[in-house]
């Protein structure tokens, strides 16, 4: 039973491993970016485990600004992404114009509120 | 009543105006009328008369002294300008003339000419003149050999006719029987004009005495023409020395009441004394008083204070027995009276009293007193009353208590995470590396690659931006400079990325 399940368990994260190969590669790299913004604020996260959480609002502005960004980036992706028919008419230059923007106004408010 | 005495003087006027034709019953109607209105003069105790208004729903309410002045004109006049004599007593004339004189200064202009007027009608009225007897001096002194002085003046202070003054009795106000004096004929002194009388006799006391006068006229047919009123009471006060003797203050012991310590006391001079005592011991201040005339004289005010260090202060009252003045303080007793206060207490000493030329209120000196410890419920002194300008001064000083800092990691820790958490960006570059990202659609050419550069400098100014935010601009300055890079940025942008995008397309349909 637990070998069935393993052995299925494995063959699921292989088929998942070549399907992701097919993706395009400016997706991987917004994934990449996605997963070290989350690593990051997961980072922040055990640090304020250990020393608690005295300047509170400095540990809240980091974080949201991993997750912010992390936001953001699926959010380019998502606009980006070929085979999404809703935003077939948008170039993608003008959605990466649109990211950066906000990561631009997201970080502003982020070190206001960093303190 | 006041318009009765309006109407009086107008009549009188009226009436010398036309003094031949006027009916002389109708005169003698008036004048019933007049004897009927002072029928309702009314009294003070002190045997002033006045006149008042009987109703009360008058408009404006006018007090005694308009009332009676208006009726005192009102008569005067009238009397000016007939030719037979009112038919008055004195008495009320001389009674209505002290009311005037009585009331002191009135503060209202109007009461004030009310006043002086009539007392100048009353001054040469026809009626009757009325004479005061006033004294200059109530007070005698017997160590400066005064002598009773008296006045007569008519009610504006001129000359009086001559007359005979008779002190009919002095007795003293506390035994009215016995008088000392009686039936004493004053002289006159015509240099002054008093009348005084020299010697008083050997037997004058100092204290309070009332003295009653007579005055009578001399010449017999002016007797009618003025008041003198029958007697006049005047209280005098006779002052002297007192002599104050063989004063001492002892401490005595408890129980066997022998004497520990005495020392004699000098009232009169300023010199004082100390003295010492426990609770255990009784504290005597004893002294002799005498008149001039060697009686025993109780003064009005005999107090003796003792005050302590912290200004609590004890009144006792010196209690007496013929001349001889006494207190003595059982300290057993008055403990708890004195709050358990141990320490220094002065000793202050009043003696006093109106007739006493020399009262005295001194600082006789002070006695330690030692007194056993409070126990638990013994009753507070009462708190002293404050310097009111010490609320001026300077005030406590306030420390501030700072809020305990909050705990902080130790510098290693942070520092250690600070790099943990720079690594994921090295994760990101690395990755991205391994992916093969391409860097071959950077535009080459020279000026889209220009744009190119400068929009990914714009993009590094604006984080920088941020980092100097953080660590020293406020957000003013911040979004003034934003304002600029941003649209700097955005042109820029729009530039690169348009030109990305028709490559693109352009590689799209080709």
């Amino acid at each position: 039973m637990a070998r069935s399940t393993g052995k299925d368990a494995q063959a699921l994260f292989h088929s998942l491993r070549s399907a992701y190969a097919a993706t395009p590669t400016t997706l991987k790299i917004i994934d990449l970016y996605v997963g070290f913004a989350v690593f990051t604020a997961l980072i922040q996260v055990v640090y304020m485990a250990i020393v608690g959480s005295f300047p509170f609002n400095s540990f809240l502005s980091g974080v949201l600004s991993c997750v912010g960004t992390a936001v953001l980036a699926v959010c380019l992706r998502i606009q980006v992404n070929k085979d999404n028919k809703e935003f077939k008419d948008l170039p993608p230059e003008r959605a990466f114009a649109d990211f950066v923007l906000c990561n631009l106004v997201l970080h502003l408010v982020i070190m206001n509120f960093l303190g | 009543m006041i318009f009765s005495g309006i109407a009086l003087e107008a009549l009188s006027g009226v009436v010398s105006l036309a003094s031949s034709e006027i009916d002389q019953f109708m005169i003698g109607a008036v004048k019933n009328d007049i004897v009927k209105l002072f029928d309702s003069v009314e009294k003070y105790d002190d045997g002033t008369f006045y006149f008042d208004e009987k109703l009360v729903n008058m408009r404006e309410q006018q007090g005694p002294l308009a009332t009676t002045s208006s009726v005192v004109r009102g008569l005067t006049a009238f009397s000016s300008v007939i030719t037979e004599s009112l038919n008055l007593t004195g008495d009320k004339i001389l009674g209505i003339a002290k009311f005037f004189l009585g009331i002191g200064i009135p503060g209202d202009t109007k009461n004030f000419f009310d006043q002086v007027d009539s007392l100048a009608c009353l001054e040469n009225n026809r009626v009757s003149i009325p004479l005061i007897l006033s004294l200059p001096s109530t007070v005698i002194s017997l160590t400066k050999k005064d002598s009773l002085k008296v006045k007569v003046n008519t009610v504006l202070g001129s000359h009086a006719p001559p007359l005979t003054v008779t002190l009919v009795r002095a007795f003293s106000s506390s035994a009215r029987d016995n008088s000392i004096i009686e039936n004493q004929e004053l002289k006159f002194d015509p240099q002054d004009a008093v009348y005084f009388l020299d010697d008083l006799p050997a037997s004058f006391d100092v204290g309070e005495y009332i003295f009653v006068f007579k005055m009578l006229v001399q010449d017999s047919e002016q007797q009618t023409v003025y008041a003198t009123g029958t007697l006049t009471q005047v209280p005098i006060y006779v002052t002297g020395l007192i002599k104050i003797e063989n004063a001492k203050i002892a401490v005595l012991d408890s129980d066997l009441g022998s004497v520990e310590t005495q020392k004699k006391l000098d009232l009169a001079g300023e010199s004082t004394v100390s003295v010492s005592a426990n609770h255990l011991q009784k504290l005597r201040l004893s002294f002799q008083m005498s008149t001039p005339l060697g009686n025993a004289f109780k003064p009005h005010q005999a107090f003796l204070r003792l005050r302590h260090e912290t200004k609590v202060e004890h009144t006792f009252v010196v209690g007496s027995s013929g001349k001889k003045f006494e207190i003595t303080l059982d300290f057993l007793g008055l403990v708890e009276k004195f709050f358990y206060l141990s320490g220094r207490y002065d000793i202050q000493l009043t003696v006093g009293d109106a007739v006493m030329e020399n009262s005295l209120l001194r600082d006789i000196g002070y006695v330690e007193l030692d007194l056993p410890e409070p126990p638990e419920n013994a009753s507070r002194p009462p708190p002293q009353p404050v310097d009111p300008y010490t609320r001026y001064g300077p005030k406590a000083e306030i420390t501030h208590i700072f809020r305990a800092p909050e705990k902080r990691p130790p510098q290693e820790l942070s520092l250690a995470f600070l790099v943990l958490t720079i690594l994921p960006l090295f994760g990101f570059i690395i990755g991205l590396l391994r992916l093969g990202v391409n860097l071959k659609n950077f535009p080459t050419s020279a000026v889209p690659a220009t744009f190119a550069v400068i929009f990914h400098l714009g993009i590094a100014a604006v984080l920088l931006l941020y980092v100097l935010f953080w660590l020293k601009l406020d957000l003013f300055t911040t979004l003034k400079t934003l304002c600029f890079l941003g649209v700097f940025l955005m042109v820029v942008g729009h530039r690169t990325l348009s030109h990305l995008a028709s490559a693109s397309a352009k590689l799209k349909s080709a």
